[in-house]
């Protein structure tokens, strides 16, 4: 078990110093990326700097996730009371409508509404992340076991106290699944934000895919992939933080 | 203490309790039996408000709990159940801790609590507190299940098949358990079971229920030797019938006081151990036949010589209706 936790927390370090050496390092990489790529003028993408690019980019991604978190987590409890129980295949349907309806597509919709800039990518970057928020907040309240209910039903605690206390405790594992889920997806997705004038790591590349750069997308992608790897890190820790007291955990 | 009167449940066309009335004295210890779709179980979530009867009232400690608000009369109550329904993210200690959490005792009073009760239940408190319920056996968690129960001392008990998942050397144990912190703290429990056995080992009074009617109440051997007809008579058993009439007398109501314990040389070396005053005539009777002996030398609380038992003794009146 140690061994294992000893390797994830390698992910993380290992992740978060590419990341570092890839924001503060990359005019150093500028002669690699001229060799690699002879034809170009600008092998490098300077702009924007990458660190604020990067902040733009985690802003837009932690913004809409959140706001699916509070958005999908409330939905799905209220599908899960008695008061809610009917809406729920309604849900279930909007939110998987939210999930095939293409991002792209929303920011065509929004952008004539709302104009350019991070609005428009926030709300299509909400509703591609509210699927597997939902699901995972249904499926997770559905899998407190009847006996746990009916215990604490029986020795006094009332719906609120219930459900804070015993039903989000014990769904938290497969709630931060779901957000997880949503989190990394949202981080790959937030790119296109760049096509609405939003700032994100999809400047460089979209500016490197229009102008033929080829050098330019790939200093986007890696920043996001380190991204990801560093994030996918991170969840891992804090479930394994919601997941002490499951049978198996340290 | 608990009384229902004229109470009626339906789940849609079915009847799951038909016009029930009786009540449970303070202090009794108070078992409800039946087969599988009695009514016994909806009976007894009637009293926490679980379950809400469709006529007729339940009053506990002489209110209507109707007019009560139903999570202050469960903490009034405790309530174990046969999954046992620990919370898997807490530990035994805040498990146990759980009513008096709500009710918002001090730390230091709630943690002696569950210090009191862990040992109450045969469970070393320095080792088992902070372990989740995962780490435990099942015998260990419906122990502390019984605990959290019993936490914020209630002077109601409900317990709903709380030993039936166990295997039978662990129900035996924690029956005798329920028995000896029955008599000590003196807790008006209620009981559900559908074993005649544990009934009659626990029970100070049966309530027996058939397709939601309650068809006799009494104490054990009221039930045993009055059977009020067919239902009754399948619970109490047709073959082991004597058995279990022999399970609900002790060997002091029947032994002969003063007689000399047998010195054995004619009985051989197999007399042996003296069993105690309190034993069941049941034990007394398994005793003679693994010894081989007729009789049997009976020692009291104290462990003093008492007087002797024998086989004719278990024979005499047989009291079937």
């Amino acid at each position: 078990m140690s061994g294992v936790r000893r390797l994830l927390a390698d992910r993380m370090v290992l992740g978060l110093l590419a990341l570092a050496a890839l924001l503060f390092g990359m005019p150093a990489l500028k002669p690699l990326f001229a060799a690699a790529f002879p034809a170009l003028d600008r092998p490098l993408y300077e702009a924007d700097g990458f660190l604020a690019l990067t902040l733009d980019h985690l802003a837009l991604v932690g913004a809409s996730t959140l706001a699916a978190v509070l958005l999908g987590g409330a939905a799905g409890i209220a599908v899960t009371r008695p008061f809610g129980a009917e809406f729920r295949g309604i849900l279930a349907a909007v939110a998987a409508m939210g999930q095939t309806f293409p991002p792209v597509a929303v920011l065509a919709v929004l952008v004539p509404v709302l104009g350019f800039g991070p609005a428009p990518a926030l709300i299509a970057l909400t509703l591609y992340g509210l699927l597997p928020i939902v699901e995972n907040t249904v499926a997770g309240l559905d899998s407190v076991p009847e006996p746990v209910r009916e215990a604490a039903r029986g020795l006094g605690m009332g719906p609120g106290g219930m459900l804070w206390r015993v039903e989000l405790p014990l769904a938290a594992p497969v709630i931060l699944a779901g957000v997880r889920t949503a989190a990394i997806v949202n981080l790959g997705t937030a790119a296109i934000a760049s096509t609405v004038g939003a700032k994100t790591l999809g400047l460089p590349i979209i500016v490197g895919l229009n102008g033929s750069n080829p050098a330019y997308v790939i200093q986007g992608a890696v920043i996001v992939a380190a991204l990801a790897v560093v994030l996918d890190a991170g969840f891992d820790r804090l479930a394994a933080l919601f997941s002490r007291w499951r049978p198996g955990a340290a | 203490m608990i009384a229902f009167d004229g109470v009626t449940k339906r789940f849609g066309a079915w009847t799951a309790v038909d016009e029930v009335s009786f009540t449970v004295q303070a202090g009794e210890f108070r078992v409800l039996i039946g087969p599988s779709g009695s009514g016994k179980s909806t009976l007894l979530k009637m009293v926490n408000r679980l379950i809400a009867p469709d006529v007729g009232t339940v009053r506990v400690e002489g209110e209507d709990i109707a007019r009560l608000k139903p999570e202050a009369l469960r903490r009034r109550m405790g309530y174990v159940i046969q999954d046992v329904g620990l919370f898997p993210h807490w530990t035994v200690e805040r498990n146990i801790a759980t009513v008096p959490d709500l009710l918002g005792w001090p730390k230091a009073r709630v943690r002696d609590r569950v210090t009191e009760l862990l040992t109450l239940l045969s469970l070393d408190a320095e080792r088992y507190r902070g372990a989740y319920p995962h780490q435990l056996s099942g015998g260990q968690r419906q122990r502390v299940g019984v605990a959290r129960a019993l936490a914020a001392e209630p002077r109601i008990l409900l317990m709903d098949e709380p030993f039936s998942a166990l295997d039978p050397i662990t129900r035996g144990a924690l029956q005798a358990e329920m028995a000896a912190i029955h008599k000590a703290m003196g807790t008006t429990v209620v009981f559900v079971t559908h074993d005649m056995d544990e009934a009659l080992a626990l029970a100070s009074r049966i309530a027996v229920l058939d397709r939601g009617r309650l068809v006799q109440t009494g104490t054990p051997l009221d039930i045993l030797t009055r059977p009020a007809g067919a239902t009754v008579r399948d619970l109490v058993g047709r073959e082991d019938w004597g058995l279990k009439r022999l399970a609900v007398e002790t060997v002091a109501e029947r032994l002969r006081a003063g007689e000399a314990a047998p010195l054995g040389e004619s009985l051989g070396d197999s007399l042996g151990e003296p069993v105690p005053a309190g034993a069941s005539l049941r034990r007394a009777l398994a005793e003679m036949v693994a010894r081989g002996a007729d009789r049997l030398p009976v020692v009291d609380g104290q462990g003093r010589p008492a007087g002797v038992i024998h086989l004719a003794d278990l024979l005499r009146t047989p009291d079937r209706a």
